[in-house]
């Protein structure tokens, strides 16, 4: 029955757009769940903070040459630091991302007046939020046991860029989510996360490798952060072409998660 | 926001999964206060439609409007209410939490107690989903639908699992919600729930629009009888009795749909013909369904 009296009762469109929620209320919106739910699964955020804490303390601690001298444990705490952004990032948001669109909540936000963009900020603020985490235990063994000690300022600038020069690993993990199956971002966060961080000196130092491989890895994202992040921590020279070889990968991968994220509609069915 | 536009309006919608096309050629058209049941068997592409209709799927052909916009666009969504898939929602979060999430994506959002009362929800407002029961997960989906005071709730298969009584309800919070003025679009598979919300009937069958008419019309397309009997008559023969829709043959056994089986039996008794065993049972809704894509196929081509 489609009579007249009830079209009458039709409320009036709620489009005030004064009241429309915003691109930032959204945002945060998306983040504050984000980060409820994962840690209502605390084991994902120690997880992500023990590896680096551990590899640090079995492989950087012991070595008493480099634990005396400042900058060497500088360059050490700042590789496996670089290391641990990334991993969280890809992790988060290579496997998060391709493990939410398996849910059939995905599609479902997918139908609510907010766009990727929203979303994705959403998911940025609380990854931004567990790679600074996940920095702490770090960052405490590395000032108990090592000569590490940069002033409050140089800090502060290290910690801004760690983050900043994580955000194309970000990208490249967004592409990876949207790319692919859960099952396969796994194997393939891996594949990517261990060889750019070996080939980019996060483990041991760059200044170590053959020539070849030195000047090779300084075309890696990985290298580019990783010597941008000493850089800030240290005061240290940075190759010339470090922040533009950073931008540039990051570009590149923004792109290919645009263009994955606009051909995604959730699970493929053939 | 043009009034004027129709709440939903497909225009030659085709939409295919690979090889298999899902929607051929589907035009649609639902006014603000509708509520309309589109009903079909599994895999006739009622949810397909759905998902052009919300804005998740592109079509492949054709254009889709909702309030005169695309529903790809995050704003024409404003207006929009969707039901999650219960097994889907995020089982860390607590009722409440999920039903703020969603409703802190629109402008004026029903009040999170009005919410919950409305789907007998009150008490669970502080467990985690994951710890509902099959049907207290499918009263918050149904419910999250209406989380943002949608004018138009798209409702796929929305009581498949409850009991009874749980089913009852929901229908009643979905009716009293439709005569508040949104219009309602509900997909099932079971003409019970069909009948009891929908006040117009879409038929989807094999990606087609079957049949677009009031409830009364289609439930009389759809009531179909299955008779049977044991005869050695020739097949033509039967076949020619009145209001027999379908005939199939196994060995002695025939089996026919009908659309008035008490025609159907004082014809085959009138006739002479020696039968046994004879038994009249309902048809299901997907024999109706088969019996409704043959008689069309005909006069649609």
């Amino acid at each position: 029955m489609t009579s007249p009296q009830t079209i009458d009762r039709v409320r009036t469109p709620p489009i005030a757009a004064a009241r429309v929620p915003g691109f930032t209320r959204l945002a945060l919106l998306h983040a504050k769940y984000n980060i409820l739910e994962t840690i209502r699964i605390p084991i994902a955020v120690v997880g992500n903070m023990l590896f680096p804490t551990l590899a640090m303390f079995f492989f950087v601690v012991p070595q008493s040459s480099v634990t005396s001298d400042p900058l060497w444990s500088l360059i050490s705490v700042a590789g496996l630091a670089m290391f641990s952004v990334m991993s969280t990032f890809l992790f988060t948001f290579g496997v998060g991302v391709a493990e939410d669109r398996q849910l059939p909540f995905d599609p479902y936000l997918r139908t609510m007046p907010a766009g990727a963009g929203p979303r994705m900020v959403g998911r940025l603020l609380s990854a931004f939020l567990f790679a600074f985490v996940a920095l702490i235990p770090l960052g405490l063994v590395a000032a108990i046991f090592t000569a590490a000690a940069p002033q409050l300022p140089r800090l502060l600038l290290g910690v801004g860029t760690l983050l900043a020069a994580g955000v194309p690993f970000l990208m490249l993990g967004l592409f990876i989510g949207y790319s692919l199956s859960s099952k396969a971002a796994i194997a393939v966060v891996q594949v990517v996360l261990f060889p750019l961080a070996f080939a980019g000196g996060l483990f041991m130092p760059a200044e170590m490798f053959p020539s070849w491989l030195a000047t090779l890895s300084t075309f890696l994202p990985s290298r580019a952060g990783r010597d941008l992040v000493i850089g800030a921590f240290a005061g240290t020279d940075i190759y010339a072409y470090a922040l533009p070889v950073l931008i540039g990968w990051g570009v590149l991968f923004a792109a290919l998660t645009v263009w994955a994220y606009r051909r995604d509609e959730g699970r493929r069915f053939r | 926001m043009s009034t004027s536009a129709p709440v939903v309006k497909v225009a030659h919608a085709r939409r295919t999964f690979g090889e298999v096309v899902a929607l051929d050629d589907v035009s649609l058209t639902v006014d603000a206060g509708e509520i309309v049941g589109l009903l079909g068997p599994n895999g006739a592409g009622k949810s397909t439609l759905l998902s052009l209709i919300n804005g998740q799927r592109r079509p492949d052909g054709g254009t889709i409007e909702i309030f005169g916009q695309d529903p790809r666009t995050p704003r024409a969504r404003i207006g929009l209410g969707v039901t999650p898939q219960e097994t889907g929602l995020p089982a860390s979060l607590k009722v409440g939490e999920v039903v703020d999430f969603v409703s802190g994506h629109y402008p004026d959002p029903m009040p999170r107690a009005e919410l919950l009362a409305r789907f007998e929800l009150t008490d669970l407002a502080h467990r985690q989903t994951g710890g509902l029961s099959g049907g207290q997960k499918r009263r918050l989906a149904v419910a999250l639908s209406l989380a943002g005071r949608p004018r138009l709730v798209l409702l796929d298969e929305p009581t498949t699992g409850l009991d009874v009584e749980g089913r009852r309800a929901l229908w009643t919070a979905l009716r009293d919600y439709h005569r508040e003025g949104a219009t309602v679009i509900v997909t099932s598979h079971y003409l019970e729930e069909i009948e009891a919300l929908a006040e117009r009937v879409v038929v989807i069958g094999g990606g087609h629009i079957l049949a677009d008419d009031t409830l009364g019309a289609v439930v009389a397309r759809v009531q179909t009888h299955r008779v049977t009997f044991r005869s050695d008559a020739a097949e033509r023969e039967v076949a020619a009795l009145p209001a027999v829709s379908a005939v199939e043959r196994d060995g002695g056994r025939y089996s026919l749909l009908t659309g008035d089986s008490d025609a159907l039996v004082r014809a085959l008794v009138t006739s002479g013909t020696p039968f046994s065993g004879l038994e009249v049972r309902g048809a299901s809704l997907e024999e109706a369904f088969l019996s409704l894509t043959d008689t069309d196929s005909e006069v649609a081509a």
